[in-house]
């Protein structure tokens, strides 16, 4: 039997070791690093060559000394002990329960990185999520399986709305079980607790798993946080039957922390220093929403990002987007007008809608209406532009009829309560009222057959 | 000296250096570690072989065992091919499910051809015959709509000896060949290795199009068969919808459709429709004609590597029998980042962006692939194969390297403007950028072909669309009340052009296919509005009047008329023309 037992570390590089004169370690294995006070970090093995270890410490190297540490590979990567009991509970980023509560038994341990689900096995997302926002129902519509990330900048309401959502999302159909599960990744205190808080008014916390890696947690344990969190969704989902709604908040410290392994490694630089490997990495987290065939559970992600700038060409974001099933985007100058969702409508794109929408699914006219709303919508904000630079006076009739039209649609609309619970009956009656007015001659989006039955009629 | 089996030495991710392989060569597939992933190699230097593994490689370690296959990376050809979805190392992933179950593991194998279904082979040459490579021995129907041929190995030359009509699976010997080097079993089945095309008798020039019924494709920039083309574009932008428009609705006989690296609801997405849709031509379900290579972007990123090469592989075979393919890959961007990933765990010197300085001529040789030909054998039989490439820019610029790379090879572009798209202008080609090589050829074909018009229509709504852009520069300083009134018209008929015909909505069963007699009718009935009021309005017609005229709103429903319906066209010009007398002057 080799030992699996080192104290020959010889290098530390940000949050990386090296252990030499090691044997018969492998790739991603787990490792306990004891210290010379008696406590223990928790790593796994990035890199093995030869004789030679590179272990990524969850924890950070801050206070490391190489000649104090011992170094035990332990055979296995990282796992998470899975039960149904976690519902209810509050676990810290490497899963180790936080709450007061008792110590779970898991039913069975599982590799926190999963494995792709084959794509044969997928089953189309095609069940529409009311979430009560008409921004996102009727315009961006979300269906059971989706990913479908809120792209937010620093200060603006994306907890608020991510909360809401939590709070509000509903199938059209009874009878079925729903869990939620978070991950908070570097994410302050005050974030945390407001969510906490939420989960708690609304009961919502007795169907909830949460795991909390906060701003002052170690930063590489955020590495971790998003797939025990998606080890669990699947648990719970595949062989517990139920529609888990997965939100992770904030990926944008999930990258920070994968830039600075990489960093550390000297890898050479993707664009702003990200890894070359950043969408490759970002797929295996956001690639794990989705529905099998013949399974009645399913995990649909809300990902939360702050973009840089409120840049979205920003590679946290554009990676993304490149990945996600859609982005609702959140806009600063909305929020700024005291607008709330202040979902930036034009750029906000759900891929999944033409297939959650429609008779039997939500209403008949859904898809017509959108359109015709994105598209008087996107005419109205042009007209305004226009109206910036050459002057009010400068703009047709036509014009003028779309600016209003864009002013009433984002009062109207887009804004709406916080605890204001749309059904999408009501964010069509809103949708209608507003292509009221519009001549019916210019709606060339909209069937006439529903112009006849769904145009209100003016007495 | 050459060893069959070396050891681990270090393991980078998908990386993984071994030590003792004395002997093997350059993209020889191994077996690697205690659990026999499959790797190939891509570097040797020295000692130190340097190997790519297809699978995860959690759990492997130096020390841990390297075997030897012997064999460069292969895929199998034969009968079965169609209405499979494989991932990038030609896995079966509905046998993978059945077997292995909802998740991909590792060491999961299952073979390419199912052995279990029995083909029946109707010979084509007899004994006596003297075939050369790509002479074809027989035929096997294998769906509905594809009959496969049974070829002589390309390498392979010599007399028949022995030939019948037989049934069996893909093993079965259904030909015997007297070669120089002895007699030769000739069976379904055919094994090529992926990086290395397959021989052709000799190239020609595309001069067909590949009709792709999106109006804003054939029209303005066609595709011909045994071109490429590149679909570059910002994500949300429709590069995705294009791809599985022209897997659709193209003109060709076979499809290869690779995702490489993207989602893997996409697939699900065509694993769903394509047997339902039916092919506009024969009016049998897509399926029939389509092979799928699903190598999503959380699989393994060097399977996804290989995943190009398979499918070229694949679309090349059939190319072969005498048939037009067309292989769509969505997203080759994804491609050029797994090189990029594997480069620099190799440490290689990186080149721009970190893409491996061999980036451009990688991109080149598989574009080099495409072609319209005259096939491998001895009845001068023309086959051809189109590829079609997605590009993911990083924030939809333009001028990073895999789309500078591609545009240096490929002949149509078309690129997609996330501001057309979030106007929700689909398909987002942008009009004023885009262009076709091929636009020549086609124009010739088209006038020969459907209407000696043709070229003049194209190319005078083209200047419409352009002097649009023009105009839309002024009117931003000036305003649209300022401009003279044969602009204001010149305008309304772009706006028809752009809104009535461009615009072409996937999603909707009447509008996602357009044949090319009717996208001629419907482009000249907009011109023809243009044609009849430009002289109304030198005769004082007035200008408010001129773009209200009733028969507009039909313009705009046109694209809706059925396509058997060449009279409503008509009777659409001649309410326009009426329309027009009647204003007063
Ligand atoms: N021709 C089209 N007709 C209607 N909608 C389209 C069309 N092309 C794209 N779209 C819309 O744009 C979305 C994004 O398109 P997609 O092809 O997935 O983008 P990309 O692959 O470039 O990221 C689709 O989900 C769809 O809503
Ligand atoms: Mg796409």
């Amino acid at each position: 039997m080799v030992t699996r037992e080192y104290s020959t570390t010889k290098e530390i590089i940000g949050p990386l070791i090296m252990v030499e004169g090691v044997e018969g370690i492998t790739y991603g294995e787990l490792t306990d690093i004891k210290l010379a006070d008696g406590s223990t970090r928790r790593g796994s093995v990035l890199e093995v060559n030869g004789d030679r270890a590179i272990v990524q410490v969850f924890e950070g190297t801050a206070g490391l000394s190489p000649r104090d540490l011992t170094v035990k590979f332990l055979a296995k990567g990282i796992e998470l002990g899975v039960s149904q009991d976690m519902l209810g509970r509050v676990f810290d980023g490497f899963g180790r329960p936080i709450d007061d509560g008792p110590a779970i038994i898991p039913e069975k341990w599982l590799n926190i990185n999963g494995n792709p689900m084959n794509p044969y096995a997928r089953d189309y997302p095609n069940e529409f999520i009311q979430t009560g926002i008409s921004t996102i129902d009727l315009l961006n519509t979300l269906v059971r399986g989706q990913k479908l990330p809120i792209f937010s900048g620093s200060g603006l309401p994306h907890s608020r709305m991510a909360a809401q959502i939590a709070r509000q999302a509903r199938v059209l159909k009874t009878g079925e079980k729903f869990a939620v599960v978070f991950a908070a990744m570097g994410i302050t205190f005050e974030e945390s607790e407001f969510f906490i808080a939420d989960f708690r008014r609304t009961g919502a916390i007795e169907r909830a798993v949460l795991f909390m890696n906060l701003a002052d947690d170690p930063a590489i344990e955020r590495i971790a946080v998003p797939r025990m969190a998606l080890t669990a969704a699947e648990f719970l989902a595949y062989e517990k039957d139920m529609h888990v709604l997965v939100i992770l908040t904030d990926l944008t410290n999930y990258c920070e922390a994968l830039r600075e392994i990489s960093a550390a490694r000297k890898e050479v630089p993707g664009r702003r220093g990200y890894p070359g490997y950043l969408y490759t990495d970002l797929s295996t987290i956001y690639e794990r929403a989705g529905r099998i065939k013949g399974k009645s559970g399913s995990i649909t992600q809300f990902p939360v990002l702050t973009m840089p700038e409120d840049d979205k060409t920003h590679p946290i974001p554009d990676l993304t987007g490149y990945i996600t099933e859609g982005q609702i985007i959140i806009s600063r100058p909305l929020h700024a007008q005291g607008i709330y969702p202040p979902v930036d409508v034009l750029p906000s794109l759900s891929r999944l809608k033409d297939k959650g929408v429609g008779a039997g699914k939500t209403r008949e006219d859904h898809a017509d209406v959108m359109n015709q709303l994105y598209a008087a919508y996107a005419r109205g904000k042009n007209a305004k532009e226009l109206a910036v630079v050459l002057g009010e006076s400068a703009l047709s009739e036509s014009d003028i009829l779309m600016v209003k039209f864009a002013d009433a649609f984002e009062d109207r609309f887009i804004r709406q309560g916080e605890d204001e619970n749309r059904t999408i009956e009501e964010s069509l009656a809103i949708g209608w009222d507003l292509l009221a007015m519009i001549p019916k001659s210019e709606l060339k989006r909209v069937r006439d057959a529903y112009i006849e039955k769904y145009y209100p009629k003016k007495d | 000296m050459s060893n069959n089996e070396g050891v681990v030495v270090k393991v980078s991710g998908p990386l993984v250096v071994a030590r003792g392989l004395s002997g093997a060569r350059m993209y020889e597939m191994v077996r690697v570690g205690n659990h026999g992933l499959f790797g190939e190699i891509i570097e040797i230097r020295g000692d130190d072989y340097s190997i790519q593994v297809y699978e995860e490689t959690e759990g492997i370690g130096p020390g841990q065992p390297v075997k030897r296959t012997g064999e460069a990376l292969s895929v199998e050809l034969g009968p079965g091919l169609i209405r499979s979805i494989y991932d990038g190392v030609q896995r079966p992933l509905d046998k993978l499910n059945a077997e292995y179950g909802d998740f991909i593991v590792r060491g999961a194998e299952s073979a390419a051809l199912d052995r279990s279904v029995e083909w029946v082979f109707d010979p084509v040459a007899k004994v006596g015959d003297v075939v050369q490579g790509g002479d074809v021995l027989g035929t096997v129907q294998e769906s509905k709509l594809v009959v496969h041929k049974i070829m002589t190995p390309p390498n392979v030359s010599g007399k028949v000896t022995k030939i019948a009509p037989v049934t069996g699976n893909v093993d079965t010997t259904v030909a015997v060949i007297e070669t120089d080097k002895g007699p030769l079993n000739v069976s379904m089945v055919q094994r090529w290795p992926v990086r290395q095309p397959r021989p052709v008798r000799r190239k020609l020039p595309p001069n067909v199009p590949l009709v792709t019924g999106q109006r804003v494709l054939d029209m303005f920039f066609p595709m011909a068969k045994g071109g490429t083309a590149c679909v570059p574009g910002p994500f949300g932008s429709g590069k995705t919808v294009v791809q599985h428009q022209l897997a659709k609705w193209a003109d060709a006989n076979i499809v290869v459709y690779v995702g490489c690296g993207e989602r893997g609801n996409e697939m699900t997405d065509v694993l769903m429709e394509f047997p339902e849709l039916k092919d506009p031509q024969s009016g049998e379900p897509l399926m029939e004609r389509t092979v799928l290579i699903a190598n999503t972007s959380n699989m393994p990123v060097a399977a996804r590597e290989a995943s190009v090469f398979t499918g070229i592989t694949i679309a090349e075979y059939f190319r072969d029998m005498g048939y037009s393919v067309a292989l769509m890959a969505d997203s080759t961007s994804r491609w050029a980042e797994a090189m990029r990933e594997m480069s620099g765990r190799l440490e290689e010197m990186p080149g721009e962006e970190g893409y491996p300085a061999y980036l451009g001529s990688r991109i080149a040789s598989f574009y080099e692939r495409s072609g319209s030909v005259i096939c491998q054998g001895s009845e001068e039989r023309p086959g051809s194969l189109s590829i079609i490439g997605a590009v993911s820019p990083p924030g939809g610029d333009f001028s990073e390297p895999v789309v500078q790379a591609t545009l240096r090879v490929v002949k149509v572009f078309w690129g997609l403007d996330d501001k057309l798209a979030f106007a929700r202008h689909f398909p987002a080609i942008n009009w004023l950028t885009s262009y076709s090589l091929y636009l020549d050829v086609v124009d010739k074909w088209a006038n020969e072909n459907l209407d000696p018009k043709w070229q003049e229509r194209r190319s005078r709504a083209m200047a419409i669309l352009q002097r649009e852009a023009e105009l839309e520069e002024l009117v931003r300083l000036v305003g649209m009340d300022a401009l003279p009134s044969e602009d204001r018209l010149l305008m309304q008929a772009a706006k028809m052009i752009r809104e009535d015909f461009l615009h072409q909505n996937a999603f909707d069963d009447r509008d996602t296919y357009t044949s090319l007699p009717k996208q001629f009718r419907l482009l000249s009935v907009i011109l023809h509005y243009y044609d009849e009021a430009r002289p109304a309005l030198a005769e004082g017609a007035p200008l408010s009047r001129l773009l209200s005229i009733e028969p507009l709103e039909d313009v705009s429903r046109a694209k809706l008329i059925p396509e058997d319906d060449t009279e409503a066209f008509e009777s659409l010009k001649k309410r326009i023309t009426e329309a027009i007398q009647a204003l007063p002057r």
